[in-house]
């Protein structure tokens, strides 16, 4: 087995790394080869962001730079890469860029043990801001995925706003472009007997999809992740999907976006929510921001968690998947990939290539609803995504898919049934409440019981039926724009 | 060179009284302040990872550790046996093993560590250790404790007047049941301990802890060795709450253990699941009461049964539950009551200290009887607040006997009976109250903003708005007596730089940048030129644990009479050369004032060191007034209260039992703020932890009695996104009326119950949504779900 080098660049030099075994973690690597104990570890999944580094790509000849988790993200992964830690930001005086200074200034570090992770999320914002100020949504939006417990986060929210007051520190990009592009000159994994394969073309994916059946896939690492870290999984081979230029990119179609299985998260919902604005709140709620900058969707979708917030949408918008193996492709409606728990109907040598979602039309209402305990960066305890299109009163046609209440997420076909062609008014909501309701028996769990979870199935059908009638703004977080706020409060 | 090179332009003023950034703050935000984890390791360090029971109660019949130790790098396993001192923990209560030996108690109890490599293959392997447990019957909940009293300690009975007799009197009662969950500390650096074996069987421990003494006391204990043969060191943890008072005891002693055995350094630095699964947290509570109160909203009579779970073994519990009963007044005169609290033994994780320390617990209860009795009457939950407030108002000769156990009502009393006087005892002699909550009261436009809220919900079908104040008055001291007392020194350098070491423990509260503040005050120099140190046994011994809100009241005071001891041998010198008395010297602004002539300070400490004048000093306090008869449950167990309130808006959905916080407004006591920066971060701090507890944050045991709400994927603390945006602080200004160093309060744990408003607002917005007037019962937290309940219940 061959443990090829790690490369990427730091601190504007290429570092080159051996011996990195293939389920090795960034973090891992930075602290314990690297000695650079800047970056901390708090949870070891995803969740708490005290992890967070920035790492930087090249597309369409733009440096790319995006906050992620370092504890879960497989450290081969990052290879070709340029890296940023909170070590690697302040000036070589020791001058702390804006990022530092104002969590300095602003109070914004109590115990100081998430203040790396933070810093380095505002210094992702702070690249992708490009010298503008930000208001306090987009800067509760960048620090999504960043757990304090001292702060109450008022301090760190303002120094995000401030960041930008502060002498303008700008990254040299053309020089990190110009080291980015030495090292794609030769870039690593590409041998099929390699223990971290990364192929660059698809054909070399279903090529290496077929001669190691046994190489654990993974995308962004957001899960398989954790089976390293917390379930102590140890893989003798990873074949990454991730820089397959073909599954990289999100095609639009007269009647269908396809996105590619590579794409991440974060620019997987930027299309969605382009196309269908009311999901935005959804996506924004999708985990925090570093795990959407790293997972994908395709990751998402093939690994079929039954409470993974995307299935249920995608569902409902009719969503197909395309199966790809070297023996050629198949499509199936997303529901009919899942056969049980996180089970479903791919070969051995088949990847999940494409997740086509059609577009949105006239005649379509859409929704997605989704409770959770905490309303940022947590999982679905229900979640239901209703798609009907009305005209002249009557329902034509309903899909509805619904996750937290099966073993896999589901489509709610007998509540379809039910509406198909009915009249869109009280009568038929309150018949087909008392079907979703009984469609699913879901489980009890930490997350919700199975009766507050088969009383809201129903609450949120009404929901939707109030909206279509003209209600506005009766979900909670529709109160959160202080102007709206302090008109009603007048 | 140094790339920092020495500050010439030294700043001159007071230090304290003004906001500074922490001292650790632009290191912490350049990744370069170290914590445990980040300390370089020694040559030939090992790590352990703990064996955990998977069996809530049961007789632990075999280890078996072949499987464990054939996996890669594992170096040994480490058992009971292997403890060379008391297998036994030197808990007060010495209920605790160190590592279970025959039973184990709770699903995550500690049987043993294995020690490997890497830190990774430990954790390995120690799940391939086989546990042959043979399961007995667990309690698991409050109500199962209770009925087979199944205790830790014993009950505990407080009563004054007769509330028997009062209740039978009352115009109105009401009883009700509440409860409340626990709370999972979740500081961000999970526990973690690193033990070096050092020459002639001394020994080094870098522990997280807030409690650096008890750890070398437990560790020394477990080695069977004498307290001065162990050495522990904290420069700063990443977030305590509490949560590393005696936790982190555990974790050290393990560790010491396994090095003791392997003959080399260990460090044991818990994964966030096993964190979860092993440490304590915040008790849950159960409630039984019944509340008698007259027309006006005045509670009368309060009979209240309170039940702590504290887990498997008794850890802090009693103090806690004490402390639950001492604050179950919160702001209000208790005339007749009687109140009996339960330290329920259950098979889950031990619960410990966590900010508040009980007094969440006992706070929440009588804010949820104020919300229950204005219901009731259909009067304002604000006014009946008002009534029922302590006050210098006579009590009316009408009313039962209020002095504790008193079978006889005295005839012609010496003094007046006020309604100012504690359940336990104690005179509230600044009480701020009233005028605190009518400030706040208008600056939060609270009257307006009721109208509002009711003129908005009654156009508004599925969302429901809700707003509540509700103060907090918390008792400021260790109620053990003699905890509270504190060591420092104070260390001036030839140079005039000075270093200050006390007996308190930075977890991110800010306590060395208060104490540094003293210290450049009592010496008249820069803030710059003071440095504090990290924690260390050899330096000050026998520390309390940094608890209790206490660490500057404590520790500042002592590191400020250490440098006032300097400060009087350097005006004995400078007297002597000048000719005039001590009293006539000064020190400030970085220089010293003699009648004669104004030198600068490190001219004065440089001929003072030529001059073989001592520059350095210890400084030791002991809290004044406070005292306390555990046998009557009497006294004064407080030097003062920290004062505060705060008014909640929220709305929520009727249809899902969603919530949010919309707006916060709080005004707070901290006495004359010596770092108002640091104070504000505490109050807000410590507001959005208590918006956890209540909201978001729920620990779920499954019915085998395993915490399957483990790891943040599953916990939910809040998030930024939880913050309003209209999230307003003001501070009292007010110095406190104790002489409390320079003039100010505790502020660590307080803010914790301003919280309580979100919840008795969340309570008003049901209560509206409802429309009944029926009784709210709302479980806390109040997730979604309970919320739902609540409004179908």
């Amino acid at each position: 087995m061959n443990t090829q080098p790690l490369r990427f660049i730091r601190r504007g030099e290429v570092v080159t790394l051996h011996g990195v075994e293939p389920t090795r973690t960034l973090l891992e690597v930075l602290r314990d080869d690297l000695h650079c104990t800047g970056t901390k570890e708090g949870c070891g999944e995803g969740d708490c962001g005290a992890c967070t580094v920035v790492v930087g790509e090249e597309r369409d000849g733009q440096l790319h730079t995006s906050a992620i988790n370092s504890c879960i993200r497989m450290a081969h992964s990052i290879d070709g890469m340029a890296l940023w830690t909170v070590e690697d930001i302040a000036a070589a005086d020791g001058t702390l860029h804006p990022a530092q200074e104002a969590m300095v200034q602003c109070h914004g570090s109590q115990c100081g043990f998430c203040t790396p992770g933070f810093v380095m999320s505002l210094f992702g914002l702070y690249q992708n801001q490009q010298g503008q100020t930000c208001t306090r949504e987009e800067a509760q939006a960048a620090l999504s995925g960043n757990l304090c417990r001292c702060t109450g986060y008022r301090p760190i929210l303002d120094a995000a706003q401030a960041m930008h007051t502060l002498p303008a520190v700008p990254l040299d990009d053309t020089k990190v472009l110009s080291k980015l592009q030495l090292l794609a000159q030769s870039p690593q994994g590409l041998e099929a007997n390699s223990s971290y394969i990364s192929p660059r073309s698809l054909k070399a994916l279903l090529k290496a999809r077929a001669q190691s059946p046994d190489a654990q896939i993974v995308a962004g690492c957001t899960d398989v992740g954790l089976w390293v870290t917390k379930m102590h999984m140890q893989f003798a081979r990873v074949l990454d999907v991730t820089q397959v230029k073909e599954l990289l990119r999100v095609e639009q179609y007269p009647h269908h976006i396809a996105i590619g299985a590579a794409v991440t998260l974060t620019d997987a919902f930027a299309a969605l929510v382009a196309d269908r604005p009311q999901l935005a709140t959804f996506a924004h709620r999708f985990a925090g921001l570093p795990v959407r900058n790293s997972g994908t969707l395709g990751g998402n979708v093939a690994n079929g968690s039954p409470i993974g917030d995307s299935m249920p949408l995608l569902i409902a918008l009719g969503a197909h998947v395309v199966l790809m193996g070297q023996r050629g492709h198949r499509e199936l409606p997303l529901e009919d990939l899942y056969t049980g728990y996180r089970k479903n109907v791919m070969a051995p040598d088949e990847v999940l290539a494409w997740i086509k979602v059609p577009k949105a039309t006239a005649s379509e209402r859409s929704r997605v609803y989704k409770i959770s305990k905490r309303f940022e960066d947590d999982i679905s305890a229900v979640c239901l995504a209703l798609n009907l299109h009305i005209t002249d009163g009557a329902v034509q046609k309903a899909s509805i898919g619904v996750g937290g209440v099966a073993a896999t997420p589901v489509r709610a076909r007998k509540s379809e049934a039910a509406l198909r062609g009915q009249p869109w008014n009280l009568s038929t909501v309150k018949q087909v409440q008392k079907v979703l309701r009984n469609e699913f028996n879901p489980i009890s769990d930490m997350r919700a019981s199975a009766a507050y979870r088969t009383e809201v199935l129903g609450n949120l059908l009404q929901r939707y039926w109030l909206e279509s009638q003209g209600l506005q703004a009766i979900e909670v977080h529709s109160l959160l724009d202080p102007l709206q706020l302090e008109g009603a409060a007048a | 060179m140094t790339s920092n090179p020495p500050n010439i332009a030294i700043e001159h003023g007071p230090a304290a009284g003004v906001t500074r950034p922490h001292e650790s703050a632009r290191s912490q935000v350049a990744g370069a302040a170290t914590y445990i984890d980040d300390i370089p390791e020694v040559r030939g360090t090992l790590h352990a990872a703990p064996i955990l029971s998977n069996v809530a109660h049961g007789k632990l019949l075999g280890v078996d550790t072949s499987a464990a130790r054939a996996m890669p790098g594992v170096v040994d396993v480490v058992l009971s046996q292997d403890i060379p001192g008391d297998p036994m923990l030197a808990a007060f209560a010495g209920d605790e093993p160190v590592f279970a030996i025959d039973t184990v108690q709770h699903i995550g109890q500690v049987i043993g560590v294995v020690v490997a490599r890497t830190a990774m293959q430990a954790r390995r392997a120690a799940r391939k250790v086989k546990l042959n447990i043979e399961a007995l019957p667990a309690i698991l909940t409050v109500q199962q404790a209770l009925e087979a009293k199944s205790f830790v300690l014993p009950p505990v009975h407080v009563r004054r007047g007769n509330a028997a007799a009062a209740m039978k009197t009352a115009q109105h009662t009401l009883s009700g049941t509440l409860e409340v969950g626990g709370q999972e500390h979740f500081y961000l650096e999970g526990q973690i301990a690193y033990v070096l074996p050092q020459e002639q069987n001394q020994w080094v421990v870098y522990s997280s802890t807030q409690h650096p003494g008890e750890v070398q006391h437990w560790v020394s204990h477990a080695l069977g060795l004498d307290n001065n043969a162990v050495r522990v060191e904290c420069r700063r943890m990443g977030g305590g709450f509490g949560g590393k008072e005696t936790q982190a005891g555990h974790l050290a002693v393990w560790s010491a253990v396994a090095a003791n055995k392997v003959k080399q350094a260990v460090k044991l630095r818990l994964d966030r699941d096993d964190d979860f699964m092993v440490t304590g947290k915040r008790h849950p509570f159960a409630y039984e009461y019944t509340a008698g109160f007259d027309d006006t909203g005045r509670l009368t009579a309060l009979q209240l049964m309170m039940a702590a779970n504290c887990g498997f073994s008794a850890d802090l519990s009693g103090p806690v539950a004490d402390r639950a009963i001492f604050h179950s007044d919160n702001a209000y005169y208790l005339q007749d009551v009687d109140i009996a609290s339960y330290r329920c033994k259950t098979n889950t994780q031990s619960h410990t200290a966590f900010r508040g320390f009980g007094g969440p617990q006992g706070v929440i209860l009588i804010e949820t009887i104020m919300g229950d009795i204005a219901r009731h009457l259909k009067m304002d939950p604000l006014d009946v607040r008002i009534r029922n407030l302590y006050s210098d108002e006579v009590l009316s000769t009408s009313t039962s006997s209020v002095r504790t156990g008193a079978e006889a009502v005295r005839a012609e009393p010496v003094e007046a009976l006020r309604r100012d006087t504690t359940h336990y005892g104690m005179k509230v002699e600044d009480n701020i109250l009233a005028p605190l909550l009518s400030k706040l009261e208008l600056s939060a436009q609270y009257r307006r903003r009721v109208e509002a809220i009711s003129a908005w919900n009654s156009k508004s079908p599925v969302l429901k708005r809700g707003i509540a104040i509700t103060p907090v008055k918390f008792g400021i001291s260790f109620t053990a007596t003699l905890f509270n007392q504190a060591g420092a020194l104070v260390h001036v350098y030839t140079d005039g730089s000075v270093q200050v070491n006390h007996g308190g423990t930075e977890m991110g509260q800010g306590l060395h940048t208060k104490v540094a503040q003293i210290v450049a005050d009592e010496l008249g120099i820069s803030f710059t030129r003071v440095l504090a140190t990290a924690s260390d046994t050899s330096k000050i011994p026998n520390a309390s644990a940094t608890a209790a809100s206490a660490g500057t009241d404590l520790n500042g005071r002592a590191a400020q009479f250490a440098a006032r001891h300097v400060r009087d041998n350097l005006a004995a010198f400078v007297c002597g050369l000048d000719g005039c008395g001590a009293g006539a010297i000064q020190f400030q602004n970085g220089q010293v004032l003699s009648p004669k002539t104004t030198r600068s300070f490190e001219e004065v400490v440089g001929m003072a060191y030529a001059n073989r004048i001592q520059l350095w000093s210890d400084g030791f306090y002991r809290t004044p007034k406070i005292h306390y008869d555990k046998a009557t449950l009497t006294g004064r167990p407080f030097y003062y209260f920290a004062y505060g309130a705060s008014c909640s808006e929220v709305v929520i959905d009727t249809l899902t039992g969603e919530s949010r916080v919309l707006k916060v407004d709080i005004l707070h006591d901290v006495g004359r703020s010596i770092n108002p920066g640091l104070d504000i971060g505490q109050i807000e701090g410590g507001f959005v932890q208590g918006m956890g507890w209540l909201t978001t944050e729920q620990l779920v045991w499954n019915d085998k009695g395993y915490l399957s709400t483990h790891a943040p994927s599953t916990y939910k603390i809040p998030t930024a996104g939880d913050v309003p945006a209209h999230f307003k602080v003001d501070l009292w200004p007010e110095p406190n009326r104790e002489d409390n160093v320079f003039g100010s309060k505790a502020v660590g744990e307080p803010p914790f119950m301003l919280a309580i408003s979100v919840f008795e607002a969340l309570k008003d917005a049901v209560a509206r949504a409802r429309g009944d007037g029926a009784a709210v019962r709302l479980i806390a937290p109040a997730t979604a779900e309970h919320v739902l309940a609540a409004l179908t219940a």
